[in-house]
Order: C-alpha cells, then sequence, then structure tokens
C-alpha cells in the first residue's frame, strides 16, 4: 500500500525524524491560509505548493490543463515582496493545481488528478542526497541504500554510476549498527554536525522501516541545509499489505481515489485483478498461471485487457463477480476462461462457470480451457450449457481460439 | 530415487484448520507417513482420518485407510515423541513465521510452509533464524513438495504426477501442475516436484534445487518454472552454466507483465528494471537452458533440451 507524501513525513515526524513545517490543503484557501504561519514560523519566506498523488517524478511533472505549471512549484517571490505577495502567488497556482491533471514519467500519459496539495516551508538547501530503506531480495533481508546523488532517477544512477551508491545491510535481529550509520555518513562527505544529524536520522529510518512493516522508505532528496541540518525534502513510503493488519493507524491512510476502481471492486470480491490495456479479458486460478495466460494470449497475437487471479477453485459467485469486473471495461472484446482444476473437480467448477455466466448473462464470447479430474464431464457440461461459450482443449489451443474469436 | 521426501518421510503438521486437515488427508490417502500434528488447545486428543486410498499414490496397500494421528501442544513434544522429520506448516500467517522457526529449532530437517501471505518482515527475522540451523525451508507461499507414488506433503493434486526422470522446480503452484501434467502424458514423469513459492523471501531456492537434482542419480533432467521479480532465475543460470550437468528447460511468467504491478504473487514485480521476463528468458538462453515459448510447451522443451 501507498501513502502520500504528507502521510510519509507525519510518520517521519511522529519518529523525531526532521522534516519541513507543512500543511495539507483540499482547497485553494487553505493552501493560502497555511503561508503566513509557515514563513512565520519557519522565518524563511519562500514556500513550495506541492501535488500529492501517489507517483513519483512530481517535481518535473506537468499539468494537461495548465502546461507552464509543474507538480511541485517553489514560490520564491515573499523573499523581495513579503507575504501577501507570496500569498497571491499560492493563491492562483494551488487554484490552477487543485482539480488539474498531472502527467509525470509515472503516471503514463493519462496523467493522474490532483485533489490535494502540501504546502510546506522553504529550505536552505546545501547538498542533495539519497537515502532509501528497501527490501533485498538476495539477502533476504532490508538494506540501506544511500548516494550523493540526491534528486536525480536513482535507478539511472545506479546503472551509470554504482560506484556512487552505499549500501548497508540491516541484520534483523541487530537493526542498523552505529559503525554502520557512521560509514554511511562519511562515505556521503558528511562531517560534524550534519555527520551526526544523518547518523541519527539513519538510525531512525532503519528501525521505523522494521517497526512499520514498510515495503520501501525513499527520500529523495535528503537535505543537508546550509546550517547544516539534515532534513527530509520528499518521502515516499509504500508498505507489506499482508502487515497492514497490525498497524490499523497506517492502514487509516489508505486513498482509495489513488487506486483503479475496478481493481478495489475485486479485491472486496476477494479476486486479485490488475486492469491492462488489451482487448481479452482472463479470468485464470493461479496467479503463475494467470501471468502466462496473458503471456500466451500476446504470444498468438492478441492483447490481455487483465490480470485474473479467482484462486484455488471458481464458485459461481467468484465467477459472476469477475465476469462484471472484465466487461465493465468497454475494450473487453473476449473472455479467457483458464482453469486447472486440481484439487478441485472439473464438473463442480463448470457448474460455477455456467451459473455465474447465467447470473450477469454473457456479452462478449467465452472460451474456457478445463484441465483436471472429471474434464470430460466439465467441458460436456458446458458444450450443453447452450451457452455462448466454446471449450479448448489445452491452454494453447484455447489462446488461438480467443484471440480468433475477439478480432 | 527423488529429493528431500521419500517414504522414510514422518510427517508433522503444524496448523489443523480447514485446509490443513484437508490437505492432510490428502496426502495420507497418497500413502504418506502422517505421523504427529500441533494444535496448541487440543494436545492428547488424536484427529482420525479414513478414506479411500489414493490409486496415484504409493503403491500395494489397502484399499481404504483409518489413520489416528496423535495431536500436540508443540513440536518439541511431537518430534520427541514421533520421530517427525519434516513438517508441513498451515498456520494462519500472524503465526506462520513462528511455527516455522518452533519447527527449525527442534531441528525438523524439511519444513515447508504453505500459508499464503505472511509479513515480510516475519520472514526476514525466521530466515536469519533458521541460517544457522540444520533445516530446510520450502515456501512460503508455495504448493509443497511431491515425490510421486512415494510422498506428498502441501495441496498439489496426486493424480498428475507419475514417477519418471525429470525434476521440477517452480514459483508458482497452478504452472507447476500444468508442467508436471505435460511431463505424464509424454512418459517422463517426475523424480520430484518441489514448488519454491511466490514470496519476495523464502526458504529454498532455485540454485538449491538445482544443486540438489544435478547429485541426484534418478533425475535426468530439470524444468524450472520462473516468474517477474526477483534475481533469482539469473542465479539459476550462473550456476547451470558452471554446474549442472544434466538439461535443463525453462518457462518465465510475466513477458507481458507491466512494470510496477505485483502479479498475485507477493514476490512478482518488477521494479527499478529489475526483474523483467526478457532479463531471464536472456540469462538463462546464455546458460544453454532451452526455453518454452509457451506454458503449454514445457513438457516439449524439457524433450528438446533431452535431445
Amino acid at each position: 500500500m501507498k501513502i502520500h507524501e504528507y502521510q510519509a513525513k507525519q510518520l517521519m515526524a511522529a519518529h523525531r525524524i526532521p522534516v519541513p513545517l507543512g500543511k495539507v490543503a483540499p482547497t485553494a484557501a487553505e493552501a493560502v491560509g497555511a503561508v503566513r504561519s509557515l514563513v512565520e514560523q519557519s522565518g524563511n519566506p519562500v514556500v513550495v505548493v506541492k501535488s500529492q498523488i501517489h507517483a513519483g517524478g512530481r517535481g518535473k511533472g506537468t499539468f494537461i490543463e495548465h502546461p507552464d505549471l509543474r507538480g511541485v512549484n517553489v514560490v520564491t517571490i515573499g523573499i523581495k515582496d513579503g507575504i501577501e505577495a507570496a500569498e497571491n502567488a499560492v493563491a492562483d497556482i494551488a487554484a490552477r493545481m487543485l482539480g488539474s491533471t498531472l502527467v509525470t514519467s509515472q503516471t503514463g500519459p493519462a496523467g493522474k488528478k490532483v485533489n490535494l496539495l502540501y504546502v510546506e516551508q522553504g529550505v536552505n538547501i546545501d547538498r542533495e542526497l539519497y537515502l532509501a530503506v528497501l527490501l533485498d531480495r538476495t539477502l533476504s533481508r532490508n538494506v540501506v541504500m544511500a548516494s550523493t546523488e540526491g534528486g536525480m532517477d536513482i535507478e539511472k544512477v545506479a546503472e551509470e554510476t554504482p560506484e556512487k551508491i552505499l549500501r548497508a545491510e540491516i541484520d534483523p535481529a541487530v537493526g542498523l549498527a552505529t559503525f554502520q550509520a557512521n560509514g554511511l555518513g562519511w562515505g556521503l562527505g558528511l562531517e560534524g554536525a550534519a555527520h551526526m544529524d544523518f547518523v541519527n536520522f539513519v538510525k531512525t529510518l532503519a528501525s521505523m522501516a522494521s517497526q512499520l512493516d514498510t515495503d520501501l522508505i525513499e527520500i529523495n532528496p535528503l537535505v543537508v541545509t546550509t546550517e547544516e541540518r539534515v532534513i527530509a525534502l520528499d518521502g515516499k513510503m509504500a508498505f507489506d499489505d499482508n502487515a497492514l493488519y497490525r498497524h490499523p493507524d497506517v492502514a487509516a491512510m489508505r486513498d482509495e481515489t489513488e487506486e483503479d476502481p475496478a481493481e478495489l471492486e475485486a479485491k472486496r470480491a476477494g479476486l486479485s485483478y490488475i486492469k491492462l490495456y488489451g482487448t481479452i479479458g482472463c479470468m485464470v486460478n493461479g496467479a503463475g498461471l494467470a501471468m502466462s495466460t496473458m503471456d500466451i494470449i500476446k504470444h498468438f497475437g492478441g492483447e490481455p485487457a487483465n490480470f485474473l487471479d479467482v484462486g484455488g477453485g471458481a464458485n459461481a459467485e467468484q465467477v459472476a463477480a469477475a465476469i462484471r469486473i472484465i466487461t465493465a471495461d468497454p475494450n473487453v472484446r473476449g473472455i479467457f476462461v483458464n482453469i486447472f482444476g486440481g484439487i478441485m473437480r472439473c464438473d463442480t467448477i463448470a457448474s460455477g462457470i455456467i451459473n455465474g455466466v447465467k447470473e450477469v448473462g454473457l456479452p462478449v464470447p467465452m472460451v474456457v480451457r478445463l484441465e483436471g479430474t472429471n474434464v470430460e464431464l466439465g467441458k460436456q457440461m458446458l458444450d450443453e450449457s447452450g451457452l455462448n461459450l466454446v471449450t479448448a482443449t489445452d491452454m494453447k489451443e484455447g489462446a488461438q481460439k480467443i484471440v480468433e474469436l475477439s478480432r | 530415487m527423488s529429493i528431500l521426501v521419500s517414504t522414510e518421510t514422518r510427517l508433522l503438521v503444524q496448523g489443523l484448520g480447514k485446509t490443513g486437515r484437508f490437505h492432510a488427508d490428502r496426502s495420507i490417502a497418497y500413502g504418506t507417513q502422517v505421523v504427529a500434528a500441533v494444535h496448541p488447545t487440543r494436545a492428547g486428543e488424536a484427529e482420525v482420518f479414513e478414506g479411500e486410498a489414493d490409486p496415484s499414490g504409493v503403491h500395494d496397500r489397502p484399499d481404504r485407510y483409518q489413520v489416528e494421528v496423535p495431536i500436540f501442544r508443540s513440536v518439541i513434544e511431537a518430534v520427541a515423541a514421533t520421530a517427525a522429520n519434516a513438517s508441513v506448516v498451515f498456520v494462519p500467517p500472524p503465526s506462520a513465521a513462528d511455527a516455522i522457526m518452533e519447527a527449525g529449532a527442534v531441528g525438523v530437517s524439511l519444513i515447508v510452509a504453505i500459508t499464503e501471505g505472511i509479513p515480510v518482515a516475519d520472514m526476514v527475522v525466521a530466515k536469519r533464524y533458521l541460517a544457522d540451523k540444520p533445516v530446510r525451508l520450502v515456501g512460503p507461499n508455495c504448493p509443497g513438495v511431491i515425490t510421486p507414488q512415494e510422498c506428498r506433503i502441501g495441496i498439489m493434486p496426486g493424480y498428475i504426477h507419475q514417477a519418471g526422470r525429470i525434476g521440477v522446480v517452480s514459483r508458482s503452484g497452478t504452472l507447476t501442475y500444468e508442467a508436471v501434467f505435460q511431463l505424464t502424458r509424454l512418459g517422463l514423469g517426475q523424480t520430484t516436484a518441489v514448488g519454491i513459492g511466490g514470496d519476495p523471501v523464502n526458504g529454498t531456492n532455485f540454485v538449491d534445487v538445482l544443486r540438489l537434482f544435478n547429485e541426484d542419480p534418478a533425475t535426468e533432467g530439470v524444468v524450472m518454472i520462473g516468474e517477474i521479480g526477483g534475481t533469482a532465475e539469473e542465479d539459476a543460470a550462473v550456476f547451470v552454466a558452471k554446474e549442472m550437468r544434466k538439461p535443463v528447460a525453462a518457462f518465465i511468467a510475466g513477458t507481458s507483465a507491466p512494470a510496477g504491478k505485483r502479479m498475485g504473487h507477493a514476490g512478482a514485480i518488477i521494479s527499478g528494471g529489475q526483474g523483467t521476463a526478457a532479463a531471464k528468458i536472456a540469462a538463462l538462453q546464455e546458460a544453454g537452458i532451452t526455453i518454452a515459448t509457451t506454458p503449454s510447451d514445457m513438457g516439449m522443451a524439457m524433450l528438446q533440451a533431452m535431445g
């Protein structure tokens, strides 16, 4: 589960990690209202207006409706002309950002609508660093990644100048040891007060990752100020869905408006569904089989409309829910049902499919491939059901048939 | 011969809920020796299993079975009383990692964790805990391990298997069944099929299983089924190129998967340009592994690799 930058910063602040002062603003008026107190409390005449969406690359992103505006806008007019001028500038910028569509390198060309802003104090930046805590799958433990190349695309840094990325393994029984934090700080070229600040920062961040079950904490950039303080200028956090049950406060931060409505509906029906952009809907049992069903459709010249795992079996309720979700996508011109019976008998699955289809109807052609115990009986039931569906004996034949039928 | 499990395996069941009980029964029907179960509040009782023997399982048995499996409150007591040497974990996610560590503490040499949805942080701790112990963890989030006609541990359908010549190792459950069924139909059969699971942190990896198959005299070739996410397939490619003396065929799921989306399995995600199907397929081909271009061709790819 992902959360917004402002929520990540609230969590960091609660763990005593330094973050800039900021206020959430769902309206332009509230954005304006935040300016005076931020400037007065921080003593910095600069404020920053930041779009809150679940996608990175906001700083370089632009709005479809306002190509001159970025996803993050630094308002400096207050330095010269005072707070009121800053307020006027924020009023204009916030009004145009809210409700508009931000396109970044991570949103896709359709972009994402901005419903929420975060207004933050300006910070006097001396250096920009990169810091993250994430799982290293080969080591089976979390690692800290740090780099002097803050504010850059870290994947590019990893590819082009891997020597600029420092790593420290977190032993789950120990946490991040002080000597490791010291080494990272020196590796980043930090000395004196900034080094001490950084050591506290990274140790707290590492323990926060394990306390909160994060998949990822990424701070890009982490800033060293001209006052030699270390502060999180940005904050990105994602959480292990399987561990949310022990963090109700984090689970409450879920913003469903950031998620695909069809994916949400599927989750409620106990289905694992991911929307894609092709024309052939897929209904499969098992994640690996579901993924490879998409692959085989593509192999035979079709484009999958979705990933959908119905789980162990396929009862009438699940099939009905799956058909409803798949056919709600206007691009879908056919459905491929691919079930490897396993423990469940194929006649049971066939009756699930028949009842599910009867419940919601079938507006597009459907090809069903069943395998497993009683497969002949299952196929016979489907063939005699009078429904507009075609059976296939294996995955290959099924994929070819549905590609043909959806042309 | 086979790897990991055989007729010598004495199985302990951790977690006797609906799924655990159902699959313990299927394992007994297959002919597996289920010798004990652990349940915190039912210690001292026995769970009775009875029914018709699975004809695809162990040969030369009566048509029906009736088994009383004693229940213990802890793994240490179960092992002391029954000499169980393998455990299957069906315990729900919040306590599953603890159950795995409990089996590891007693030195149960094979722990097969079926549970899906264990928090990653719990598995990080469990894996570190097991690191210096003489035990092997398979899974979690896996279908289990089966040596056809000898021993079934997990949730796979027994009847699709046939004792034979090919080792199978896979990150995906249903794709394992797909491969196994193709091998059975082609008459190649399986020595052992191992599901290593779809989670980002798991106990046993491709390389571990390939190494075991390499040393198993009965295994003549290996089908390996990978998917997007992580670099376990790339590591396997390095091992195969350097040390594998037997032909390997592979299928990688997820050539059509978009980056940044978790495809069902917690571990199936392309992140930061790492873990793509294309990169994995290239690495495997480079190592001389025969690639099945569709999941329907896994058996044929094995035949082809065997020449």
